[in-house]
């Protein structure tokens, strides 16, 4: 009954919520680009950017938020070219998607090696620290589990709930629907598809970015290669789970991140220890892959992800 | 007496060409306040171009156009829209996605707005669904509208904006004839409270019905303009086609032997399609078979039997005496079978691919058209442009990829594909859905000349004069269950109808 008793524990939750934070703001920025019709393949070397860039400018003196804001705007240049390249343009998805990735990856590597040239650990910054919410962090197991995160994850929670308002309850909201599910009905309507995907776009890669950010601001205090390690494919994966909805996304991002922190503790079972930890390690992946299957079969695809519309064309 | 009224839209000398095909040549006419103007031409005339053009959704290489008086920046729809200028495409530009409502208000306020006013909103729909009797619900999903209440929302979407310009494309195109009626309704109640109408419609009596003015385009042309009021239809048909409308004469069949066969042939239901229930039939030689039925009553399950999309659960298939031992689309066309499909973008063609491949579609891996594993490009080229020119296809050349063909010129290449494999059995399904009056002619002749050359043909059709003018015998479908064959002449269209409710049986055995 020692799984059973795991759940009972507020560091478990804590630790879900933790997992889930980087993988909310990336999931997020995916689910808008393909609800305005783009696939962004960008995702994980946007990520790996905005881990590094936001790092960087903290390592070299700037403030947290500052930070944030630049991880953002680098994020939001490659999902320029991005854009660029896919939306009047009206090249493949895909191969703009993992060009952009690969450039992103190697750029940040290169731009690693030219700020620290010599440096065999990388330093470390002062990250975002936990910070208890009076009176909320007091209730019992939710308390410490929801409300001693640090601000970083806060507002993934209150982005999740801005994005979900944008989409449903503003026009700009109801046009990159439209966009992703029937361009022409946009353009009929005098508005500019290119804009409004462009748009996306870009925005959607600058929340990617923040994602990558968390990584190096707040879920540790470094930057290291290779530590982005596929989940902007996981959140990818999520944007389906999540048929396309913000709310069931984020439940998506939070349940993977579940499966992430109950592996680790498994590991150090009793039972854990008779089981080799590799079988762990794939846990959240297997799990995610059956979760995947039962829920997109009822997932709503935007009509119009990965169709470029040409105006003037018939 | 148009005089006296103010001119609101003025083409001025339009022109557009795609690559070396000029669609609008040099096109120019004027829309009063209050009046409807019907856009008559041919499939490929230009009408829906020159209609993009003027509701700024293609950019002219030349000319100009003028609404009330200002001239609209080219290939701008929002300064179209400002202007008042609304247009009902053919392919309605609807997101399913989205609410009725969420579709009518799409672009209508600003875009940095933080909230929809959705309850502003509310009210308006609701007051004009009030005004011009278009009952539809605001908060349903469009993707689970039907065609007619699509079409609604398409003219609400109009009217919300306040519209003083209204271009129809084929508004009537999919909608049973109490539903264009009810459009007409509503029109002509909008036309009195001051809308000005363009209408593009192959059907004469519509535009007959609705319009005062008729504007002909030919091959990109404008070919002339006249009162409907001074015009009859025989007139209108014989300036869109520059001679006098002739439908083909039909002469008497002298059948042959039984090609195919269908033995008590029974098929599962998929969805709410129903199977074919214990069909028998027989397709023989130097005959049409008309398949006469209400839309979703088993057409579709027969027509995929005939042409190997489907093979048969129960009941045998007959080919020239001897039961077919397997039934796929492979082993249909090399028995010769000729298929014209219901829908020529989803099962006819490719759309990326260009006239050349489309051609050899059914037949690029036997002889001629590859030769021990390798395409023959040169024989594809030869042959489709064999088929361009004998069948009239009106295209830039065989590279065209064929989406950028207009309906009838499509069907054409298709008919062509079909008639020069020189097949044994046709299967024509719904062949002239969508097209004109000369087009559905000669589509029409072609198969009677097929059908004089030896060829067996089914001809499936929801347009009952077209069964009843082409077929030799006539079957109806009702519910998966097939009619006796009736001779021609021998039924009456009531008596048709009877058997189409799926109660000629009743009738047949009193």
């Amino acid at each position: 009954m020692e799984i059973l008793d795991i759940f009972l524990t507020a560091s478990f939750w804590a630790a879900a919520i933790r997992i889930a934070s980087p993988l909310i703001f990336a999931t997020l920025g995916e689910l808008i680009c393909e609800r305005a019709g783009v696939l962004n393949l960008g995702i994980e070397g946007i990520m790996v950017a905005g881990a590094f860039a936001g790092w960087m400018a903290v390592y070299a003196g700037a403030g947290l938020w500052i930070g944030v804001a630049v991880a953002m705007v680098v994020g939001m240049l490659f999902g320029l070219l991005h854009s660029v390249l896919t939306v009047p343009f009206g090249l493949s998805q895909h191969v703009v998607g993992l060009g952009v990735t690969l450039l992103a990856t190697s750029s940040t590597y290169y731009a690693y090696r030219l700020a620290l040239p010599e440096v065999t650990t990388p330093p470390k910054i002062i990250a975002f620290q936990p910070y208890e919410i009076p009176l909320l962090a007091d209730i019992p197991l939710l308390g410490p589990a929801l409300f001693a995160q640090t601000p970083f994850t806060y507002l993934a929670f209150v982005l999740a709930a801005a994005v979900a308002w944008m989409l449903y309850r503003t026009p700009v909201g109801l046009a990159l629907r439209a966009a992703g599910e029937n361009p022409s009905a946009v353009a009929a309507q005098g508005l500019s598809v290119t804009a409004i995907r462009m748009g996306a776009v870009i925005f959607g890669s600058g929340l990617m970015a923040m994602g990558g950010a968390f990584l190096t601001m707040s879920a540790f205090d470094s930057f290291f290669f290779e530590m982005v390690n596929g989940r902007g494919w996981i959140c990818i994966a999520l944007v389906v789970f999540g048929s396309w909805r913000p709310g069931k996304a984020v439940f998506g991002a939070i349940l993977f991140a579940a499966f992430d922190a109950l592996q680790i503790r498994v590991q150090q079972t009793g039972f854990g220890a008779e089981i080799p930890y590799q079988i762990f390690l794939m846990m959240p992946y297997i799990l995610s892959i059956l979760a995947l299957v039962a829920m997109s079969r009822r997932a709503q695809v935007p009509a119009a992800l990965m169709v470029p519309f040409n105006k003037g064309e018939r | 007496m148009a005089s006296d009224k103010a001119s609101v839209l003025r083409l001025n000398n339009i022109t557009k060409r795609f690559g070396t095909l000029v669609a609008n040549d040099a096109i120019s006419f004027s829309l009063n306040r209050g009046e409807v103007i019907a856009l008559l031409g041919e499939n490929g005339a230009g009408k829906t171009t020159l209609m993009n053009i003027l509701f700024g959704q293609y950019t002219a290489d030349e000319g100009t156009v003028e609404v009330f008086g200002k001239t609209l920046p080219p290939g701008n729809s929002r300064a179209a829209l400002e202007a008042g200028v609304g247009m009902v495409h053919q392919h309605f530009t609807l997101a399913d996605n989205l609410t009725v409502q969420e579709n009518i208000t799409l672009g209508t306020g600003s875009l940095t707005s933080f909230s929809l006013r959705r309850s502003n909103a509310r009210a308006r729909i609701e007051a004009l669904s009030e005004q011009f009797h278009l009952k539809v619900a605001p908060d349903a999903r469009v993707g689970s509208l039907s065609v007619g209440e699509r079409q609604r929302v398409e003219i609400l979407k109009a009217l919300y904006r306040d519209v003083k310009i209204l271009i129809l494309d084929e508004p009537t195109a999919v909608l049973t004839p109490q539903e264009a009626e009810d459009l007409f309704a509503t029109l002509r109640q909008a036309i009195a409270n001051g809308l000005s109408v363009i209408f593009i419609s192959h059907k004469l009596h519509e535009v007959m019905a609705i319009a005062q003015r008729v504007v002909v385009l030919r091959h990109g042309k404008l070919v002339g303009g006249v009162d409907t009021d001074t015009s009859t239809k025989e007139k209108l048909a014989a300036m869109m086609m520059g001679a006098e409308a002739e439908p083909p004469e039909v002469s008497t069949a002298h059948a042959g032997e039984a090609l195919m066969t269908l033995e008590t042939v029974s098929t599962p239901d998929i969805g709410s399609a129903p199977g074919l229930k214990s069909v028998s039939m027989s397709l023989r030689a130097g005959q049409i078979i008309g398949l006469a039925g209400v839309s979703g009553n088993g057409q579709a399950a027969l027509a995929d039997i005939v042409g190997g999309m489907r093979a048969p659960t129960n009941g045998k298939i007959v080919l020239n005496g001897s039961p077919v031992p397997s039934w796929t689309p492979r082993d249909a066309v090399n028995a010769g079978i000729a298929r014209i499909p219901e829908d020529r973008h989803k099962t006819g063609t490719i759309a990326d691919f260009d006239l050349t491949e489309n051609a050899i579609l059914e037949r690029y891996a036997s002889d001629p058209f590859s030769t021990k594993g390798w395409l023959d490009w040169t024989r594809a080229r030869r042959f489709a442009n064999e088929i361009i020119d004998k069948y009239d296809v009106r295209c830039p050349g065989a590279d065209t990829p064929i989406r950028l063909l207009s309906g009838g010129n499509m069907q054409k290449l298709i008919l062509g594909r079909v008639l020069e494999a020189d097949p044994q059995i046709i299967l024509a399904n719904q062949p002239v859905r969508g097209l004109d009056i000369g087009a559905v002619h000669y589509v029409h002749g072609q198969l009677l000349e097929a059908r004089d050359r030896g060829a067996a043909v089914l001809l499936i059709s929801e347009d009952l004069d077209e069964i009843m003018a082409l077929s030799d015998y006539i079957h109806v479908i009702a519910d998966g269950r097939l009619s006796p064959a009736f001779e021609r002449g021998q039924m009456t269209p009531a008596e048709l109808g009877l058997w189409m409710s799926g109660k000629g049986e009743v009738r047949h055995a009193s």
